[in-house]
């Protein structure tokens, strides 16, 4: 399943919803375009809910490091919200579990903006 | 091109993404047929895939002139995937850790790290040109910790 990608403003912060697979290619390559689009718009506070994305292979773990490192280059964070127990997992074994800030809940991740 | 001998699926297949799909299709479909659960079902497909990657992008720089070689067995005691490209060789000594501090924030690097976590044995070969990497699931070993 190929990956879309929903976005929404809750109080200023962009969540885009991500729904299927990020690996090399396609998916990869969405998700990059999405962030720096928004981060080229001004955009500081986005918010990734990897609610729906089952799947992530090393390109796509690479994507999600790119994702951080750009936004912070440009003084933006970009969080991660509801992992599912692979990615969780993938995360964990990887040591990026320690990279980025990973929350559980929707509003207290708005809130963790502020 | 794919061939089945005694219970062997072999697979030619150019350098393309559309190959390294049916490589980790072929490594799932390896991996329920030998019962093994959803979890280590995942581990197999996914480090089939990080092989498949290495081949397609690193090894043969998706050359339209250069193929991958990929074959999957179930032996009974475990399960074997070939993959194999005709690249310049991959010196498996050479690769960054990518878990190192300095390395946590690159973007790539990550592949073999998943593979050598989720397979059982990892083998390089030099096939001059190209590296062939032999992974191995033990069968007996996955039952048990499922």
């Amino acid at each position: 399943m190929a990956l879309t990608i929903a976005s929404r403003e809750v109080n200023g912060v962009t969540v885009l919803d991500l729904s299927g697979r990020i690996t090399l290619g396609e998916g990869s390559v969405q998700l990059r375009d999405a962030i720096r689009g928004l981060i080229s718009k001004g955009q500081k506070s986005i918010l990734l809910n990897l609610a729906e994305v089952n799947y992530i292979d090393g390109s796509g773990l690479g994507e999600l490091v790119s994702a951080f490192t750009t936004a912070k280059n440009q003084q933006a964070e970009v969080k991660l919200l509801k992992l599912t127990k692979k990615v969780h997992d993938l995360l964990q074994l990887t040591k990026l579990y320690t990279v980025f800030d990973i929350q559980e809940d929707e509003a207290g991740a708005i809130d963790s903006f502020k | 091109m794919s061939e089945a001998k005694a219970g062997r699926l072999t697979l030619t297949l150019k350098s393309t993404m559309e190959s390294v799909d049916e490589i980790e299709a072929a490594a799932e479909k390896l991996a329920a047929e030998s019962g093994l659960d959803e979890n280590e079902r995942f581990h197999v497909s996914m480090a089939a895939r990080e092989a498949a990657v290495n081949a397609v992008l690193h090894g043969n720089e998706y050359d339209p002139a250069k193929l991958v070689f990929a074959s999957f067995e179930n032996t009974g005691a475990a399960l074997v995937m070939t993959i194999a490209d005709q690249g310049k060789g991959l010196d498996p000594d050479s690769l960054p850790d990518p878990l190192a501090p300095e390395n946590l924030l690159r973007g790539s690097g990550r592949g073999i790290f998943l593979i050598r976590s989720f397979m059982d044995e990892i083998h390089f070969r030099q096939l001059h040109p190209g590296t062939e990497l032999t992974l191995v699931k033990h069968l007996a070993t996955a039952h048990k910790k499922s």
